[in-house]
């Protein structure tokens, strides 16, 4: 079998077009590219929908942990608390039990608990409350002056968090969120070794990595594969934010910008 | 456990929750908690020593020695979490074996990879297969807390690395200055001084490393999330005294809760032992201590 025949028959193995059955035997190094390569759909899928989900409900939970008043303070310090202070491994299980048990009493719930919906709703979760953290350790860092300039401005109220805080507050924060988005890409492998099942094995990069260790007893070829696909999509991440953070910083003196350094983070 | 738990079908409300979470396999369950408290309290200081060689290693004057210490660090630091704990599990056992094999066994002709397996004489199994069931889980355990250290050794040693850069060079002149050699003021002056700088980062690292205990579950070890998914799971009338539903979502909230719980006293415990190192430093801290005085 030809090796463009190979990538035809499993690139979208994971989303479940294509050969039905997975490789028994006589595995090649093009078999194993392709289906891990077609795994890392779902790592894609799942990073940057909760990233882009995660950034907003962030920036609420920020201003309500950074709020004076208790009412709005408190329930974003829990939410923190509970989803930065307990493994994500555990936040998995659980909420996939929680889900069917959920789905059992109320059937509209029931897409919950496949991986596409239940487990993009933890991530999401999750890296709201650890972007949350970082969202309100840079706003607490405003330089006094800024927000005095703003109201020597006459600004207040919304115009003055819309043109003066909001944007202080990435530019401050962005070097540390742009690890955070690394480490989400990363913490997505956890989603198929957790309690969500990978319905007629289309799983994630991880799940058809561990699938070849697992059937040829040799982890010399699989998760090399696995971490070079993790390192080409860290680096296409770093870019995107580093441009990001450019745009952000544009206004600034050169010697004065934040670098992004990338500060590796193992487990969440 | 109690006498009144001989009939656990008469029994209803707390005195069968009572007789039901005292089971012998509720007692594996709790036993495991204490498992991952002990491989924590072997995996932090074998992690901090291996941290400690990697940056003494990376601050060393030999050359060849030094650009080890900075791979280490570098290699283990930029390749994504539970890759490493999958890969390395197996890669030491295969290597351990590896080794066995070509010590043992010498006159061995076949080549060790065939296609799919990976045969070595019996001599080199590790453990050897007429072992007891012991001897597995031991050797399991201990393969998982060397990954462990292995893959927070390199985090650690980044820490260390650091908090040695961030002791002011005066305290080091100072100590030259009465003539130390150069071990000497490791020893008495660095190794002493570095902590209040790398404790921030240490005890991040040991908030992640608590976090990071579930995935000895991955690594084959019974542990809680083991013990929570095989208590928590439907049982039957058929086969146990105490049937119920599907009770793994309170299981793994209880878990949820031990977890938070464990890092919220951490948490309070490191913030206690940072404030006992600040005193009398010349940091921020130290001055903020000082004038509050």
């Amino acid at each position: 079998m030809s090796c463009a025949q190979t990538i035809a028959d499993y690139a979208f193995r994971s989303l479940g077009y294509g050969e039905r059955l997975l490789p028994r035997s006589d595995f090649t190094l093009c078999q194993q590219f392709t289906l891990i390569g077609s795994g890392m759909i779902w790592n894609v899928y799942f990073g940057v929908l909760a990233l882009l989900a995660g950034f907003a409900l962030a920036t609420v939970l920020a201003l309500g942990k950074a709020s004076t008043r208790a009412v709005l303070r408190k329930p974003a310090e829990w939410f923190v608390f509970v989803f930065r202070g307990s493994p994500l491994f555990i936040q998995f299980f659980f909420a996939y039990f929680l889900f069917q048990s959920l789905a059992s009493g109320y059937p509209v719930l029931s897409g919950l608990t496949s991986a596409w919906a239940g487990a993009l709703v933890v991530l999401f979760f999750n890296t709201s409350a650890y972007s949350a953290e970082i969202f309100y350790g840079a706003l607490q860092s405003i330089p006094k002056g800024d927000t005095e300039a703003a109201d020597a401005y006459g600004l207040s109220g919304w115009s003055r968090f819309r043109r003066v805080i909001w944007p202080t507050m990435l530019r401050l924060a962005w070097p540390a969120y742009t690890n955070e988005a690394i480490f989400l890409f990363h913490a997505t492998t956890l989603v198929f070794v957790s309690g969500f099942p990978a319905i007629q094995q289309r799983g994630d990069a991880l799940y058809y990595a561990s699938y070849f260790a697992d059937k040829t007893f040799n982890p010399f070829v699989p998760y090399p594969i696995l971490a070079g696909y993790f390192i080409v999509l860290t680096l296409i991440v770093i870019t995107l934010f580093n441009a990001i953070n450019r745009r952000l910083n544009r206004h600034l003196p050169s010697d004065a910008r934040r670098r992004v350094k990338y500060r590796p983070q193992l487990v969440r | 456990m109690f006498a009144y738990c001989t009939d656990p079908a008469s029994l209803d409300g707390l005195a069968w929750l009572s007789c039901y979470l005292t089971t012998g396999k509720h007692m594996n369950f709790y036993w495991s908690f204490g498992t991952v408290l002990l491989l924590l309290a072997i995996t932090a200081p074998t992690a901090l020593l291996f941290g400690y060689a990697g940056a003494s290693a990376a601050r060393s004057t030999l050359a060849p020695l030094r650009w080890f210490g900075q791979i280490y660090m570098a290699i283990v630091r930029s390749v994504p979490d539970i890759v490493f704990f999958l890969f390395f599990v197996i890669a030491l056992d295969q290597g351990i074996e590896y080794l066995r094999h070509v010590t043992l066994c010498p006159d061995w002709d076949q080549p060790v990879r065939q296609g799919n397996d990976f045969v070595v004489c019996t001599a080199a199994k590790m453990p050897l297969g007429n072992a007891p069931q012991w001897m597995h889980e031991i050797y399991g355990a201990g393969l998982a807390v060397l990954t462990f250290a292995l893959v927070f050794g390199a985090f650690a040693a980044n820490v260390l690395f650091g908090a040695m850069r961030a002791v002011p060079r005066a305290q080091l002149e100072t100590a030259e200055a009465y003539g130390m050699t150069r071990r000497q003021v490791t020893r008495r002056v660095l190794v002493p001084q570095m902590w209040v700088y790398a404790l921030p980062g240490l005890s991040n690292l040991w908030m992640v490393l608590i976090k990071a205990t579930p995935l000895l579950f991955l690594l084959g070890v019974e542990d809680i999330v083991y013990w929570a998914r095989e208590l928590g799971g439907t049982k039957s009338p058929r086969f146990t005294d105490y049937p119920h539903g599907d009770w793994r979502v309170y299981y793994f909230g209880f878990l949820l809760l031990f977890y938070l719980a464990f890092t919220k006293v951490s948490e309070v415990v490191l913030s206690r032992l940072m404030a006992r190192l600040t005193l009398g430093q010349a940091t921020a801290g130290g001055e903020a201590q000082r004038k509050a005085a």
